[in-house]
């Protein structure tokens, strides 16, 4: 593979229950450019994490994965209600998730520090009001 | 040891089992999905009480070998056909979740972590 292969998805902000679709078939399609399976493990969990986050606080967004021989980028972008304090939100059990969402088992405040766990390089953009669009960016190991 | 072997030896109902020749490793309990999702292992047999459409997605991308719903929780006729769809094999015991551990782990050394 020399040139970059970008996947394009919307994130249905209405139905909670279909949240992960993208990540998913994000999956698929890593495995089928033969990326080992812990690299697609991490950029799945990643990005489904994100993909929540749209779905739970911003009423959706668009995911844009970028793959290249080196890494793959994972960029997140919503026109939500944006974090007025994104270290706060880094933090591991923060969460202004709502009861319903926590009653599907979200919005335990893990979804940000796994993201970051999860990932070589993570870049949180915010502005109240606007949105937040999340950069991520996960190495692949050279020879896998 | 298959899923489908470990379905039998405990005697466990199948809800669905797309793939029961998926291998278990170990097992991780757990019902707040985005904790399972940080720490969960793929191979691991994953018990929860959290039956929703969620841990469809939960489990295809974590990797577990199937879940394992505890204390008589079912899921819904969406879950399972979604599941199905996906690969995802899913198991329920009328158990809690800390006697179905207990019983895994008692029953096959070979799932201790």
């Amino acid at each position: 593979m020399s040139e970059a292969i970008t996947f394009r998805f919307d994130v249905d902000g209405t139905d909670f229950t279909s949240a992960g679709q993208a990540s998913v078939q994000v999956k698929k399609n890593l495995r089928q450019l033969g990326i080992s399976p812990e690299v697609i493990r991490r950029v799945s969990i990643a990005m489904y994490e994100g993909e929540i986050n749209m779905v739970i606080h911003a009423g959706g967004g668009e995911a844009e994965v970028t793959v290249t021989e080196s890494s793959i980028k994972i960029v997140l972008a919503d026109h939500g209600p944006g974090i007025a304090d994104v270290a706060l939100a880094m933090q591991e059990g923060y969460s202004t998730a709502p009861a319903n969402v926590r009653s599907l088992g979200f919005g335990a405040g893990m979804g940000l520090p796994n993201m970051k766990r999860y990932t070589d390089e993570m870049k949180v953009e915010s502005e109240v009001g606007k949105g937040t669009t999340v950069t991520m960016i996960v190495n692949i190991p050279r020879g896998t | 040891m298959t899923v489908s072997q470990f379905a039998v030896l405990h005697g466990y109902d199948i809800q669905t089992m797309p793939d029961g020749e998926a291998e278990v490793s170990s097992g991780y309990a757990g019902d707040l999905l985005s904790w399972v999702m940080g720490r969960a292992q793929a191979g691991q047999v994953w018990i929860t009480i959290m039956s929703n459409i969620n841990i469809v997605a939960v489990a295809s991308l974590t990797g577990v070998s199937c879940v394992l719903l505890a204390e008589g929780v079912k899921a819904g006729a969406d879950v399972v056909e979604a599941a199905t769809a996906r690969g995802v094999n899913i198991l329920s015991s009328e158990k809690t979740a800390y006697e179905l551990a207990a019983e895994i782990s008692r029953d096959d050394p070979g799932l201790r972590t």
